[in-house]
């Protein structure tokens, strides 16, 4: 069902010609070189003719950008999450440092005494010496010294920027210490020069789990309808949230990659009947090794809004063509929005027709839209952090995507079918029969193309263009991260971190919406903002009056000062 | 919690686990934004940018700006120079700053970047504008702590930007650490109530505890100005508060300006507050007034009343060098038993100095430098604690020893808020660490004890 917005106020060519104008009015400030490269990653949005975004090039060295480096797509975002294996930064102490704990990747212990490996930092801690002699023998040192404490199943290591300079070979390292150890030690390249982004860091870690780990363990486990969910990282519970409505509806969950998970439930992933992806951009490589090596098919869900989390489970259902699931899955549904339904109302009816614009990763600033538009809220603009042209404009632009010199040096790992494990799913026949009933397989048709006519749409926004949009276009609420939200809401504006999510949520399945739609009505009508301007700057300076004279009358209050920007709540905020 | 730690130490010489440090370049830009108008800029991949933007916005709640140079695997191979020259054009032309602090991080250190000659063609092109200045420090991250990358960033301000006029100025210059704004404001007060001009710089009060007004300003009212930092070449005397934090710059200032410098410890507790008045006084030669003394006077007052809470209680301590030096001394005025100390930066100075302060009190107190929250644990493990004080990261071993009770201090705090409006330092300062200190113990004891030695009064 596609959200449902309401029109905009203004007729269809104004709105083309506001929109163009607010791109000009932010590529202004810039030096002409700066300029011409930005304009490509700024566009007004036509669903019917979705324009070419430029997407996934080199961030603009001075522009005060929201994204981060390969390292923390690796080590922070796909790898990191999984809890029972040891995980060590190669590297001076600063990147160990900043990517301990500070991701949200929950984790519910299995058993009573488990060591939950996100905890610690663990880090060579490369000195001077190592970077001039070299830091192999540090972290075959370090390795050793981490078995001989903790006595980890597997051991997973990460380099930064110096060890890619210095040329210190991890992988070997690894290779040695796994033949030393007996356990499972393997390494990454993921320095975070590599790429433009978090991206790079995404693919590079896929392609070492997928070596790695999937497929060690062959033994499955024992479930009439077995799926993956890829692309989920269990941030405040979202993970938990979606297993839940997936359970009640008799949908066994392998793993979830990777969000409160372990390396035994990674090792077996190979063996479900289905992959389904929340986080495109993030683990797409995954899916689509899986397919190739194992014939799992891959479908893309979303489970961050009530009507999309409606349609991804009968998508799933669809796909396993069965009538008890089916009724199962109606049954949840019909449960889920009817519990729903209140909360849903009551939030609609305050925060219907407010503006939003969202920021963020290389999923959540489309998935999220589906929430505002749940409780009858429009996305005015919108842009990824770390995306890819098929995140923005769907996957069939993959063929006419141009590999430039940042993503050759990614390494694309060539897959092949296993000869013994290779089992699609799927008949040719059946896979025919489903896609003419309607069914489509590895459909991701990105954000465009359910963003309005004449929305914008901003890739790897910068600094200075989130001022101009809320200076031009006075979104209600921005969606975003913790380096421009106390920017934002300096400027009075509540901002929404979509990473963290402020420390709440979960904001997944039918109780995650809840959560969420109430938040938003929270964040947009907190009194707070009312208070911004006191009194005394509202009215002019006046005599020295007594300030309670019962004899005589009030003195009469002057005009109010001109309105500055609109109020988060609605109210205008006089100067 | 923290399952995998044993009380027995296994000896490791590689491996760090839970570090109680992090690295040089987050320090060389907290210190920049403690300039006037000043962006700073991180000359390396955009990540360290990232990782130290989030977390010092974590820490502050507050905006954090800086720049990025923003490095592809082409600049690793070839150098940054070209992506500095850029970067340099864009910040001027778009965020339009007084000045520029580019500090380096290990990447364009291994690389091998000049700075300074990079700087200097940006500038022949035309990319600085006149008037703008661009400073810089070396701040690799394999040498030192993000206290080193502070104390580097503070020395290039000097280098840069201190003159001597051969006037000597009515004024005093106060190096304040790598402490929150709200300290730097304390500091500035107290030497208000002396009526004493001081020029304090980097000062981050007004630029990282900004008030909400609905109004952003990208380079707010606060920060020392290039004019407050070059005129520091002019001033009577410097009091650097802080071996490791702030005594470089004094020197460089002594070394360049012939300024005199005067080493004091971070104004944490009665004797150091005590300390930072006096220097004050003497150098300006100046009363103190009532209104100090009567400060002073609460401050042991409070002290006086609860002190039977606090006496002999053991406790932990871990965080920076200059900050657990000073707060050791406080826990001894206080008569408290501080067993365990660590930082988790280097410096011999860190262990002769708590030694000497422990010496009496705690003679086998466990001091280490170059130390990590990992091996602390272990040593709680081996025999606990009344107290724990540190950073956040403290929380998780508080919670697996059963709930010792835990006092946040230092950087970063990155789950409570009061370290951005109330000092940690001063009189005012102390007060309200005894006053969190008491709050935990008792919240311990009300909620846990057994429900006889549940007390109305204590």
């Amino acid at each position: 069902m596609a959200p449902e917005i309401t029109p905009l106020p203004i007729a269809p060519e104004a709105a083309a010609t506001e929109a163009k104008a607010t791109i000009d009015k932010m590529l202004k400030a810039y030096p002409a070189k700066t300029a011409r490269k930005r304009a490509k990653q700024l566009l007004v949005n036509d669903p019917e003719a979705i324009p070419q975004i430029g997407a996934n090039t080199r961030t603009i060295p001075g522009i005060m950008t929201q994204r981060g480096c390969t390292y923390a797509g690796c080590r922070g975002v796909v790898i990191g999450p999984i809890s029972d294996i040891l995980h060590i930064t190669h590297g001076p102490i600063g990147c160990g440092y900043y990517s301990w704990l500070t991701r949200r990747n929950l984790v519910r212990p299995r058993h009573a005494g488990d060591t939950n490996y996100l905890q610690y930092a663990m880090s060579t801690d490369m000195m001077e010496e190592q970077i001039i002699f070299g830091g192999e023998k540090k972290l075959r040192q370090a390795i050793r010294e981490a078995f001989d404490i903790f006595h980890p199943k597997a051991i997973s290591i990460y380099s930064t920027c110096p060890v890619g300079l210095i040329g210190d070979d991890v992988h070997a390292v690894a290779r040695e210490m796994k033949e030393e150890l007996g356990i499972n030690v393997f390494a990454f390249s993921c320095e975070g020069y590599k790429g433009v982004s978090q991206s790079a860091g995404h693919h590079i870690a896929n392609n070492g789990v997928f070596k790695h780990m999937i497929g060690r363990l062959d033994e499955g486990d024992k479930a009439e309808f077995n799926i993956n969910l890829l692309g989920e990282y269990n941030i405040g519970g979202d993970a938990w949230a979606i297993d839940e409505v997936l359970r009640k509806c008799g949908i066994h969950v392998t793993a979830t990659l990777s969000g409160d998970v372990t390396y035994d439930q990674v090792c077996k992933a190979h063996t479900v009947d289905l992959n389904t992806v929340m986080c495109h951009r993030s683990i797409n490589y995954m899916a689509e090794m899986m397919e190739k090596k194992y014939g799992i098919p891959w479908i893309k869900v979303n489970f961050v809004g009530a009507e999309a989390t409606a349609k991804s489970l009968r998508k799933i259902a669809a796909f396993f063509e069965s009538k008890k699931l089916t009724d199962r899955v109606e049954e949840v549904i019909a449960e889920g929005m009817a519990k729903l339904k209140p909360v849903r109302d009551a939030v609609t009816a305050r925060c219907k027709g407010k503006k939003a614009a969202l920021f963020v990763g290389g999923s959540r600033a489309h998935s999220y839209q589906h929430l505002f538009a749940d409780i009858g809220m429009e996305t005015i603009a919108a842009g990824y952090e770390f995306a890819h042209r098929d995140d923005y404009e769907g996957r069939a632009v993959l063929p006419t995507i141009k590999v430039d010199a940042d993503s050759r040096n990614i390494e694309e790992i060539t897959v092949e079918q296993d000869p013994v494990r290779y089992n699609p799913r799927k008949t040719p026949e059946q896979t025919k029969a489903l896609e003419e009933g309607g069914f489509s397989f590895k459909d991701y048709t990105g954000m465009m193309s359910e963003m309005k006519k004449n929305a914008l749409v901003i890739d790897d926004i910068s600094h200075h263009e989130i001022e101009k949009l809320i200076e031009l276009r006075h979104p209600d609420i921005i969606c975003s991260g913790i380096k421009d939200k106390f920017i934002i809401e300096k400027m009075g504006i509540p901002c929404k971190q979509l990473h963290s999510y402020d420390y709440g949520g979960p904001y997944t399945a039918f109780e995650g919406a809840a959560n969420f739609y109430q938040e938003i009505d929270r964040m947009l009508h907190t009194k707070v903002w009312k208070y911004v301007v006191p009194s005394w700057m509202k009215e002019p300076q006046l005599q020295a009056t007594p300030i309670y004279n019962p004899k005589e009358p009030k003195p009469k209050a002057a005009a109010p000062a001109p309105v500055r920007k609109p109020e988060a709540g609605g109210e205008a905020i006089p100067e | 919690m923290l399952n995998g730690t044993t009380a027995e130490i296994k000896e490791r010489s590689a491996l760090r686990i839970n570090p109680a440090k992090t690295c040089q370049p987050i320090g060389a830009m907290y210190a920049s934004l403690g300039i006037h108008g000043c962006m700073p800029h991180s000359h390396g991949s955009q990540g360290c940018c990232a990782y130290h933007r989030s977390t010092l916005t974590r820490h502050f709640k507050d905006p954090v700006i800086a720049t990025t140079s923003s490095f592809t695997e082409g600049s690793s191979v070839f150098g940054g120079s070209a992506n500095l020259n850029q970067a340099l054009e864009n910040i001027f032309t778009i965020y339009k700053p007084e000045i520029v602090a580019v500090h380096t991080t290990c990447l364009s250190e291994v690389i091998g970047d000049d700075i300074p000659t990079i700087v200097k063609k940006a500038a022949e092109e035309g990319k600085v504008p006149a008037g703008c200045r661009v400073i810089h420090a070396n701040t690799p991250s394999f040498v030192g702590s993000h206290i080193t990358g502070f104390a580097n960033m503070t020395k290039a301000m000097v280098n840069y930007l201190s003159e001597k006029t051969g006037e000597t100025k009515d004024q005093i210059n106060v190096i304040p650490g790598f402490v929150d704004p709200s300290d730097m404001r304390e500091m500035k007060r107290l030497a208000g109530e002396l009526n004493v001009n001081i020029v304090l710089f980097p000062d981050t009060s007004d630029v990282l505890d900004t008030p909400q007004t609905g109004i952003y300003e990208m380079y707010p009212k606060g920060g020392a100005t290039v004019e407050q930092i070059a005129s520091a070449g002019d001033s009577i005397a410097t009091l650097a508060l802080g071996t490791f934090a702030s005594h470089p710059a004094a020197i460089a200032l002594e070394d360049k300006c012939s300024v005199p410098t005067a080493l004091l410890e971070l104004p944490i507790g009665v004797t150091a507050t005590d300390e930072y008045i006096d220097a004050l006084r003497n150098y300006a030669a100046v009363e103190v007034p009532a209104s100090i003394v009567q400060e002073r006077g609460r401050l042991l007052d409070v002290i006086s009343d609860m002190g039977q809470y606090l006496f002999g209680k053991r406790v932990a301590v871990f965080g920076d060098p200059d900050h657990v030096i000073a707060l050791t001394r406080f826990l001894v005025e206080l008569d408290m038993k501080p067993v365990y100390v660590i930082t988790g930066s280097s410096g011999n100075h860190f262990e002769t100095r708590v030694g000497e302060i422990l010496k009496e009190q705690v003679p086998d107190a466990k001091i280490k430098q170059n130390a990590d929250l990992f091996e602390l644990h272990q040593w709680i493990k081996q025999q606990g604690v009344d107290l724990l004080i540190g950073n956040t990261h403290g929380k998780y071993i508080a919670r697996a020893e059963g709930n010792i009770p835990f006092v946040r201090f230092g950087f970063p705090i990155l789950d409570r808020m009061s370290h951005r409006v109330f000092p940690t330092v001063g009189y005012q300062g102390a007060l309200r660490l005894v006053d969190k200190i008491i709050d935990a113990f008792f919240d311990k004891k009300d909620r846990e004890a057994p429900e006889e030695q549940v007390e109305l009064i204590q």
